[in-house]
C-alpha cells in the first residue's frame, strides 16, 4: 500500500497580502502537524475544515484532507466529521466574522457539547476579504467602509464567550509568535475535548495593529489554567479596546465528558 | 353498466382533549381492524398546544385499495362533550355513538368510563381504554384479539388497563358484527416511521434534526432506537447546523440524513447548494405543513412544491420525490439515500403532514425492496483527484483516513484536486460541464424507475393528476368515476417522458392539490403540458373522497 507524502505544501498560489498574519498561523500549524505526525499520527487522519474568508484559504495551502464549506458553518461541519469518524483529528480554521458574527451559535454549542474539535479563530478584528467592514470584535469607533463614522457597537470578548459556554480549552496566541502558537496547537491537540484558540492576527491592509500588539502582548507564566476566576482575570486584562497588557497562552483548561464518546455509547460502541 | 362492488369500509373518529390519549386510542382501534384484515389510514388532527383543545384521530378501515379520510363516519367515540359537538353531524344514520357517560349525556352507547377506572384504581387517562373495549365488544371483536393488541401496545400498567378493558367489555352489548376479511399481511406505521425504516434500509449511519412538526417523529424514532439500529440520532442548535453536520458526516464517509418542515428547510437551502457544488451527498426530508411562515403548524398543505424544487443558488439538479403513503415513504426514502450517494448530490423526500403523521397499512413485501447500494468509490490508482474529470461526470469518492488519498472538498469552484479556482476559465467551465454531465445521468436513471403511477380507467380520455397526500382520495374517486389518474412521484428530474406517455390522447386534464396557487399545475405547464382545470383546497384540510367526487362530477 502506498503511503502519503508528508510534504504539507500544495501547488496552490498563495494570495494572502505580503506580511499578512495568516502566514504566521500557517507556519505554526505546519510545524505542529509535522510534530503530530512525528509522534505517530498518520497524515490521512488529519482533516482541515476551512470557512470562508482570507483565513480559510489555508485549506488550499495544505496538502491535507480538507473541506471548505459555507461561511460561518465550518464548526458545525467539523462536528459532523468528528461524529462520523471519531478517530480523525479535526482542525477548524475560522475568522472572527464567521465565528463570532455569521456562525456564533455553532461555536457556542460546539463548546457546550464539548465536541472534540480544535477551533483556530484568526482574529483580525474585521472582515478583510470583503474589503474591511466591522465585525463582532471590532473596537468601538473603528472606521470601516460600513462604519465610516466609527463603529457604534462594543466588541464581544470571544474568550469570555467561550468561558461562559463551558469550553474545556481556551487559549490565545499571536500570529507573530510562531513557536508559542505551535505549542498552543499541540496542547489543544493533546486536550481531550473541544479546544478554542484565538489567534490575534494583524491585517496589514485594513487594520494594521502590529505595533499595538507588539507593545502589549505578553506570555502567561505559571498559570495552572484550572480556575475560572483566574481565567476571567486574564481575559479581563483586555476588552478589545485599549489596554496596557494583552495576555497570550493557555487561559483555561478543564476535562469534561467528550460529546462523540457519549454519542457512541448510546449505540453501544 | 355493471354495478361495481362497493368494498367494505368503516370510518371511525375518536376525539377528546389533548392529553386524554385519543391518538394512542386511535392506533389501537386501527390495529383491531388491521387484525381483521382491513387496510388502514389514520388521519391525525391536533393543534399546537399541550393540554386542552380538541384532538381526534379518524381511522378508515377498508377492504381494498388505499384507505383515505372520509366525510361520514360509522362510529364515533367521544371522550368529552366537544367530540360530540364537532363530530356528531358526521355520523351516518346507521352509525353508532360510543361515549363516556360520566362526562356526556347523550343517546347511544354510554360507557361509564370514569367510574370504571375509579373503581379499579386506574389512572384517569385509562378512560380511553374503557371506550376502546366498549367499541370492540360493540362491533363483535373477540376478547382474545383485544387483549393481544392491548398487551402489545400498552407498555405500562398492562394489567390495570386490561382490567378496565375487561369491565367495559363485559357491560357493552354487541350491536354489529364486523367481518374478518382476507388480506396479505401488513404492518401499521406512520409515514414518518416508514421513512425512518427506509433510511435505515438504505444504510443510514447518522440522523440529524432540529424539532419541527410534522417531521419531528422521525427524530423521535431514531433517538429511541439508537442501540438496536446502530444509527446515531443528533438534535442540534438549528437547521443550519443540522445540514452542515450532515455534510461533514457525508464527507467523512458516513451516510447521513436530515428531516424538517418548510421553515427549517428554508434554513438548509444554502447547504443544499453546497452539496451540489462540493458534490457531497445530502439527503433531506421536507415534510410540508401549511405556510407561509409559521402558517398552520399542525395541519397539512402541499404548498412547498415549487420551493422544494428550487432550493439553493446556482445551477444544479437534484432528486425530489413526493410519496403518497407509507409504502412509498419507505421505498423512496431508502432509494433517495442510495441515489444521493450514487450521484453525490442533494436528494429530497417531499412529504406532507398527512403522509408523515398519517398511519398506513404497509405490506411486508416492500421491506425487501431497499438495500444499501454501494457508491462509486476510488480504487486507488494514481493520484487521487476528488473532482476527476470523467466521461459521465461522476468522480470516485474517497474518504479521510484513506492512506493513499488526500481528500479535498470545496464550496469554491475548484480544480480536479479540490483546490479553489477563480481565475482559470477553462477549469471553471470544465467543472460545470462535469456536473451537467452528471445531471444528464440522473435524468437517465429517473427514466428507469417507476417515477409515476397510473390508476383507474387507463383508457379514459379524462385524466386526474394528484400527488402526495391528495392521491389517497383522488385514486378512489378516479376509480369510482371510471377516469384515469396519474400520480407524478419523482418531481425532479422531471419525468417528462413518462408523463407525456400517460397524457397521450387525453381530452381533459384536471389537476388536484391542496395549495392555493396550483403548484403542480404550474410545474406541468412549465414542462409544456396543457392543464384544463386546477381543483384546489387550501384550508389546511385533506380532500375527502365525497367532496372531490362532487367537484369532479361538475367537470366531466
Amino acid at each position: 500500500m502506498k503511503t502519503q507524502n508528508n510534504n504539507l505544501n500544495t501547488q496552490s498560489p498563495n494570495t494572502w497580502c505580503p506580511g499578512c498574519g495568516n502566514f504566521g498561523i500557517l507556519n505554526a500549524f505546519k510545524q505542529a502537524i509535522d510534530e503530530i505526525i512525528k509522534n505517530g499520527t498518520k497524515k490521512e487522519q488529519i482533516v482541515v475544515v476551512g470557512d470562508i474568508g482570507c483565513n480559510s484559504k489555508i485549506a488550499d495551502y495544505l496538502n491535507l484532507n480538507s473541506i471548505i464549506g459555507l461561511h460561518g458553518r465550518s464548526v458545525a461541519t467539523a462536528e459532523g466529521i468528528k461524529l462520523a469518524k471519531k478517530g480523525l483529528k479535526v482542525f477548524v480554521f475560522i475568522g472572527d466574522g464567521a465565528g463570532l458574527d455569521e456562525g456564533v451559535s455553532h461555536l457556542v454549542h460546539a463548546a457546550k457539547r464539548n465536541s472534540n474539535i480544535k477551533v483556530i479563530l484568526h482574529n483580525n478584528r474585521l472582515f478583510a476579504l470583503t474589503t474591511g467592514q466591522f465585525t463582532a470584535v471590532s473596537p468601538k469607533g473603528l472606521k470601516s467602509v460600513s462604519t465610516p463614522f466609527g463603529a457604534i457597537e462594543e466588541p464581544i470578548n470571544p474568550l469570555k464567550l467561550m468561558l461562559a459556554s463551558d469550553a474545556g480549552f481556551i487559549a490565545r496566541g499571536y500570529s507573530a509568535k510562531i513557536e508559542h502558537l505551535k505549542n498552543l496547537i499541540l496542547s489543544a491537540d493533546k486536550h481531550d475535548g473541544f479546544a478554542f484558540i484565538e489567534v490575534l492576527q494583524p491585517c496589514v491592509s485594513f487594520f494594521n495593529n502590529i505595533q499595538f500588539y507588539n507593545e502589549r502582548i505578553y506570555e502567561i507564566e505559571n498559570n495552572k489554567n484550572e480556575s475560572e476566576i483566574k481565567a476571567l482575570e486574564l481575559i479581563n486584562e483586555w476588552d478589545y479596546a485599549d489596554a496596557t497588557k494583552i495576555p497570550v497562552g493557555i487561559i483555561f483548561k478543564k476535562q469534561r465528558p467528550v460529546f462523540e464518546e457519549e454519542a457512541y455509547k448510546l449505540i453501544g460502541k | 353498466m355493471k354495478k361495481q362492488k362497493i368494498p367494505k369500509e368503516y370510518s371511525i373518529i375518536i376525539g377528546g382533549a389533548a392529553g386524554q390519549g385519543s391518538r394512542k386510542a386511535g392506533l389501537i382501534i386501527a390495529k383491531l381492524f388491521n387484525k381483521l384484515g382491513y387496510q388502514i389510514y389514520i388521519y391525525e388532527d391536533y393543534q399546537s398546544l399541550i393540554r386542552g383543545g380538541h384532538n381526534f384521530s379518524q381511522i378508515t378501515a377498508t377492504e381494498g385499495g388505499l384507505a383515505n379520510k372520509k366525510e361520514k363516519i360509522d362510529f364515533l367515540l367521544a371522550m368529552d362533550k366537544q367530540a360530540i359537538e364537532k363530530h356528531k353531524s358526521k355520523l351516518k344514520k346507521d352509525g353508532f355513538l360510543f361515549f363516556n357517560s360520566d362526562k356526556i349525556e347523550e343517546k347511544g352507547i354510554g360507557i361509564s368510563a370514569d367510574k370504571i377506572v375509579k373503581e379499579l384504581n386506574g389512572l384517569p387517562v385509562m378512560a380511553n381504554i374503557a371506550l376502546i373495549a366498549g367499541l370492540a365488544k360493540g362491533i363483535g371483536i373477540s376478547w382474545n384479539i383485544l387483549e393481544t393488541i392491548l398487551r402489545e401496545d400498552l407498555p405500562k400498567e398492562v394489567e390495570k388497563n386490561l382490567s378496565v378493558a375487561k369491565k367495559s367489555y363485559s357491560i357493552v352489548e354487541t350491536v354489529i358484527k364486523i367481518e374478518k376479511i382476507k388480506h396479505s399481511e401488513s404492518e401499521l406505521m406512520t409515514g414518518n416511521e416508514a421513512t425512518a425504516l427506509g433510511l435505515k434500509a438504505g444504510g443510514l449511519d447518522i440522523y440529524f434534526a432540529y424539532p419541527m412538526t410534522p417531521a419531528s417523529s422521525i427524530l423521535h424514532y431514531f433517538a429511541s432506537k439508537q442501540k438496536e439500529t446502530g444509527i446515531i440520532a443528533i438534535q442540534s442548535e438549528n437547521e443550519i447546523a443540522v445540514a452542515s453536520e450532515a455534510i461533514g458526516a457525508a464527507y467523512a464517509g458516513k451516510r447521513s440524513a436530515v428531516g424538517t418542515s418548510g421553515g427549517g428547510f428554508a434554513l438548509m437551502t444554502e447547504t443544499i447548494s453546497l452539496s451540489a457544488q462540493a458534490e457531497v451527498p445530502f439527503m433531506a426530508i421536507n415534510s410540508q405543513r401549511m405556510g407561509p411562515a409559521t402558517g398552520v403548524p399542525t395541519y397539512g398543505a402541499q404548498s412547498d412544491l415549487l420551493f422544494t424544487l428550487n432550493p439553493g443558488h446556482g445551477d444544479f439538479e437534484k432528486f425530489v420525490v413526493a410519496p403518497a403513503n407509507g409504502e412509498e415513504s419507505f421505498y423512496w426514502s431508502g432509494k433517495l439515500l442510495n441515489l444521493a450517494w450514487k450521484y453525490q448530490t442533494p436528494a429530497i423526500l417531499l412529504t406532507d403532514k398527512d403522509v408523515s403523521e398519517g398511519t398506513f397499512s404497509v405490506s411486508k413485501n416492500i421491506f425487501k425492496k431497499i438495500k444499501k447500494e454501494k457508491e462509486l468509490v476510488w480504487l486507488g490508482k494514481g493520484e487521487y483527484k476528488r473532482y476527476e474529470i470523467t466521461k459521465n461526470g461522476l468522480s470516485p469518492l474517497a474518504y479521510p483516513g484513506n492512506s493513499e488519498a488526500v481528500v479535498k472538498v470545496n464550496s469554491y469552484e475548484h480544480n480536479q484536486f479540490g483546490i479553489s479556482e477563480e481565475v482559470d476559465k477553462q477549469v471553471i467551465k470544465a467543472m460545470q460541464d462535469k456536473r451537467l454531465a452528471k445531471f444528464e445521468l440522473m435524468k437517465k436513471e429517473a427514466d428507469t424507475l417507476d417515477v409515476i403511477k397510473i390508476f383507474g380507467n387507463k383508457n379514459s380520455k379524462t385524466i386526474l393528476v394528484a400527488w402526495g397526500s391528495t392521491v389517497l382520495a383522488a385514486k378512489e374517486v378516479a376509480e369510482r368515476l371510471g377516469i384515469k389518474m396519474v400520480q407524478p412521484i419523482m418531481l425532479s428530474p422531471f419525468p417528462k417522458k413518462q408523463i407525456t406517455k400517460a397524457f397521450s390522447g387525453a381530452k381533459k386534464i384536471i389537476c388536484v392539490e391542496t395549495n392555493a396557487t396550483g403548484q403542480m399545475t404550474q410545474l406541468l405547464r412549465a414542462n409544456g403540458f396543457k392543464i384544463d382545470k386546477s381543483i384546489l383546497r387550501y384550508d389546511a384540510q385533506l380532500f375527502s373522497t365525497e367532496e372531490l367526487q362532487a367537484k369532479l362530477k361538475k367537470e366531466i
